[in-house]
């Protein structure tokens, strides 16, 4: 064997690749499963506390900055090592899968509230001014005329941050979750052989990299004109 | 319930351990972050090179990077590097994952920045001798960086965060050691503590962050 064909044999092993495929895929379904939930969650969470902080009630505010500033500055490998080691001792024992679903998107949400709230207060103080004097609502100049401007201003910062953390979905092997880098891992020692890993950083590839080149795309087309 | 979450006693017979992990996370922040911010000048002042042969590969690299969880990184180089005969450790690799991946992203940070100055710089210095490189480093460069400094030290935030990682390679660091400390005094408390650390920590800089992204944001308009 020359030098080329045994890393070949190591690292990309036919045998060892189809053995552990199904491993794989199935450990892709539970990564989208994890990511699609923190992603909708997360959004969600973060759009719904941006909303409650344009009501200006004060001590309601400080408590969502608070909340906010928590879970920008910890680690989310932190945060999901605390739900899954530490929250048994008060008697919660969440799995390793919610652990880290709800970790990523307490974080999602933190961050996309401050994306969010920076988002309507870019909008003008006279647009609230003209539509309310107008007679429509403070939840229908909300609606029709604020949150269209400012999602639109938000798409690209949040677009970045929504992959930088659906990628983090990767550390629920810490918590013995089955995704890919699970799956991979224990494929590897069980068959003493990296092949595995190798599928692995593919399978993350084939799923992140169009969501990159998307998000690329979408930055240039939403970009702010200087 | 402070019993379990946040005993005293356990507080002060961890503590030496957390606190030698603390001093790692910031010695291993102290290393990558320079680190990181070095890969992404070089990677940036190259795609400043306005050839298409070197911009393509640079993009690709860069996406590249930006698609592939750090974590998936680390375990690539520390898991599957020993079967090529190559053991580097946990600390090493760590270093080697973070110049790849943060490298990356403070890369698109300083493209940012230097595509933000105006050709017509470059154009006035170049005609008045300066060469290409002095043009870069003494008009180009820190017009760049103070225009995306706030992306810099929110990147910077994200990669102090990400040391965190390190626990997983047994890397001893804050993480890594109040679990050791847990696993030892069967109490959750040295991870509530680690947790605390990290927010006193970086809360400051989260604070600030959030002043100037408001502040970029609203003044945009």
């Amino acid at each position: 064997m020359t030098n080329f064909e045994r890393f070949l044999d190591t690292f990309f092993n036919g045998k060892v690749m189809l053995k552990y495929l199904p491993d794989i895929l199935s450990g892709m379904v539970v990564t989208i499963e994890l990511a699609v939930l923190i992603v909708l969650s997360g959004l969600a969470a973060g759009l719904a506390l941006a909303l409650i902080r344009s009501l200006a009630i004060r001590p309601l505010n400080w408590l969502i900055i608070f909340i906010v500033d928590l879970f920008r500055s910890l680690p989310p490998l932190v945060i999901i090592v605390l739900m899954y080691f530490g929250l048994p001792y008060g008697g919660v024992s969440p799995s390793g899968f919610v652990s880290t679903w709800l970790s990523l998107a307490l974080v999602l949400m933190a961050f996309s509230e401050e994306i969010f709230w920076a988002g309507i207060t870019s909008v003008h103080k006279g647009q609230w001014e003209a539509s309310r004097s107008t007679g429509l609502s403070f939840g229908q100049t909300l609606m029709n005329v604020v949150l269209p401007q400012a999602l639109r201003l938000t798409i690209p910062p949040l677009t970045n941050r929504t992959i930088a953390i659906t990628k983090g979905t990767a550390l629920g092997t810490v918590v013995a979750v089955t995704e890919i880098l699970g799956e991979a891992s224990s494929a590897v020692s069980n068959s003493y052989n990296p092949s595995p890993l190798m599928m692995g950083a593919a399978a993350y590839l084939v799923l992140f990299l169009p969501v990159v080149v998307l998000a690329r795309r979408l930055e240039t087309k939403f970009a702010w004109k200087r | 319930m402070i019993q379990t979450f946040f005993n005293l006693e356990i507080i002060a017979a961890a503590w030496p351990i957390v606190l030698s992990g603390l001093l790692n996370t910031v010695l291993l922040s102290l290393i990558v972050v320079p680190l990181g911010l070095f890969g992404g000048l070089i990677l940036a002042l190259l795609a400043s090179v306005r050839n298409p042969l070197v911009r393509w590969p640079l993009m690709a690299w860069v996406d590249f990077f930006r698609a592939f969880p750090p974590l998936v990184l680390l375990i690539l180089l520390f898991a599957g590097l020993p079967f090529a005969g190559l053991e580097l450790g946990g600390f090493a690799c760590v270093a080697i994952a973070f110049f790849l991946n943060t490298g990356s992203y403070y890369g698109e940070i300083f493209r940012a920045g230097i595509d933000s100055v105006p050709a017509g710089q470059v154009e006035a210095g170049r005609s008045t001798g300066l060469s290409r490189l002095q043009a870069m480093t003494h008009i180009v460069l820190p017009q760049a960086v103070r225009n995306v400094l706030p992306d810099l030290l929110s990147n910077t935030l994200e990669v102090v965060k990400l040391t965190s990682l390190g626990s997983v390679v047994a890397v001893p660091e804050l993480l890594y050691q109040a679990r050791q400390a847990q696993s030892l005094t069967y109490n959750p408390t040295p991870i509530v503590v680690a947790a605390i650390i990290y927010f006193l920590m970086l809360w400051p800089l989260v604070r600030l962050l959030s002043r100037l992204e408001n502040r970029a944001l609203v003044g945009r308009r």
